[in-house]
């Protein structure tokens, strides 16, 4: 079997993070190998464009359509194309919804595989270690960590994202929202209720 | 074998903090630079996601470094690795100014790149499990064809027996790409594991896990 030898020349550049970047950045850029105006225009698509009013866009639209609802289930990736969502990190996007029965979660304990075209850019407490350890094997002490108590009935299913297949959680809709429209709907939906870790709000 | 980065399931770890809702913020000003560089030089196109994830599982101080840190350490090493850019130049944080390379990704192409994405479904082979299968895992997370090679098994879920509840067709295979071995797509499976099979402590008997496994992980079982 070959063995994959690897050196590591990143520990040329200066240790201190900022420092470390800010020269690396420097020189790519000088060498022709990035263009600066597109570091901003990557940046600008995740600071202003997509973020988790798209996944909640989506879950809204499920609660007040069941023919979408149904579509979101069956293929996700057609039902975020009838809402012009696509993108990287979300080429393969299956959505679990939440039942009495059971509570979904989502976590990638290899690395921090996000549904990037839902969600936008991965909160700190996805990616830190104590998430991407404990999330599979307790999940409902991680839970507590958000405030989060579940029914003694409902069982949690986590999913641990290890391929290009990324998870939407369709929350449950809340109580009191008989008849609402997408638009009055959707400011229910929060980012974390779409990972597992939330709950929608509940209707003021 | 030290595989830090295969933490699903450890002891040890502290709470989790979790965070305002709506768009993430930066914890630091370099973070958002270190998000832009990464994702303008993957633009090149000069690795794939399966390289830069093994680059940045084989970092000797992978436990030590935040998730952005881990980010430019990797994409240094790749740049290094394909000489993209050479130990001088890393060592002095500069080079010799060069115009534009027509590899490099512009600002008019970004939107488009970002908004295609990369499928990983392709051709290939018919899966051999269905839905419903009982499946084992193999007993020892390890690339089949490279020494300490990329993997996405995580040891938790090693020699385990689950059910397979989706089939998602023939994806590329992250260990063969990882280390540019072709894609060798092979059949992607979503198997849900019980929580009482796994740990020692499930915390209901009910749970479950699932995982996204190719078809070389598993066995009938």
């Amino acid at each position: 079997m070959p063995h994959d030898h690897h050196d590591h020349p990143h520990s040329l550049l200066p240790s201190d993070p900022a420092l470390r970047v800010k020269a690396l950045e420097t020189i790519l850029v000088r060498k022709g190998l990035v263009d600066p105006a597109a570091i901003e225009a990557i940046l600008e698509t995740y600071e202003k464009k997509v973020g988790p009013h798209l996944g909640a866009a989506v879950v809204a639209r499920a609660w007040a359509d069941p023919d979408f609802h149904a579509l979101l289930l069956r293929d996700a990736n057609a039902a975020m194309a009838e809402m012009g969502i696509t993108g990287r990190q979300g080429e393969h996007v299956v959505a679990v919804a939440n039942t009495p029965q059971t509570h979904n979660m989502v976590v990638c304990t290899l690395c921090s595989c996000y549904p990037w075209p839902l969600l936008g850019i991965p909160p700190a407490w996805y990616k830190s270690d104590a998430y991407r350890a404990r999330s599979v094997r307790e999940p409902r002490k991680v839970l507590a960590d958000f405030g989060v108590t579940l029914p003694e009935g409902q069982a949690v299913r986590v999913w641990d994202s290890t391929a290009e297949v990324r998870y939407l959680v369709v929350p449950i809709r809340p109580d009191g929202t008989e008849g609402w429209s997408t638009e009055r709907l959707q400011p229910l939906v929060t980012r974390d209720s779409m990972i597992g870790t939330g709950l929608p709000r509940s209707p003021a | 074998m030290s595989r830090p980065h295969d933490m699903g399931g450890r002891f040890g770890d502290g709470p989790v903090v979790p965070t305002a809702d709506g768009f993430s913020p930066y914890d630091a000003g370099w973070h958002r630079t270190a998000l832009g560089l990464t994702l303008a030089a993957g633009g090149l196109g000069a690795w794939t996601i399966d390289a830069s994830r093994a680059a940045r599982e084989r970092l000797p101080d992978y436990g030590s470094l935040g998730y952005y840190e881990k980010w430019i350490a990797a994409l240094a090493d790749l740049l290094a690795e394909r000489d993209l850019v050479s130990r001088d130049e890393l060592r002095a944080g500069d080079a010799e100014p060069a115009p534009l390379s027509p590899r490099a990704l512009t600002a008019d192409r970004v939107p488009g790149v970002l908004a295609r994405g990369t499928p990983y479904a392709r051709p290939g082979d018919t899966p051999v499990f269905a839905p419903g299968d009982q499946v084992r895992t193999r007993a020892l997370p390890q690339n089949a064809f490279v020494a300490e090679g990329h993997i996405r098994l995580p040891a938790y879920a090693a020699g385990k027996t689950g059910r397979v509840i989706l089939s998602h067709g023939p994806h590329v295979f992250p260990d063969r790409n990882a280390h540019g071995l072709g894609e060798g797509p092979e059949p992607l499976y979503t198997v849900a594991f019980r929580a009482a099979d796994l740990w020692a402590e499930p915390e209901h008997p009910g749970d479950e896990v699932t995982l996204d496994l190719w078809e070389s992980y598993l066995s009938a079982a």
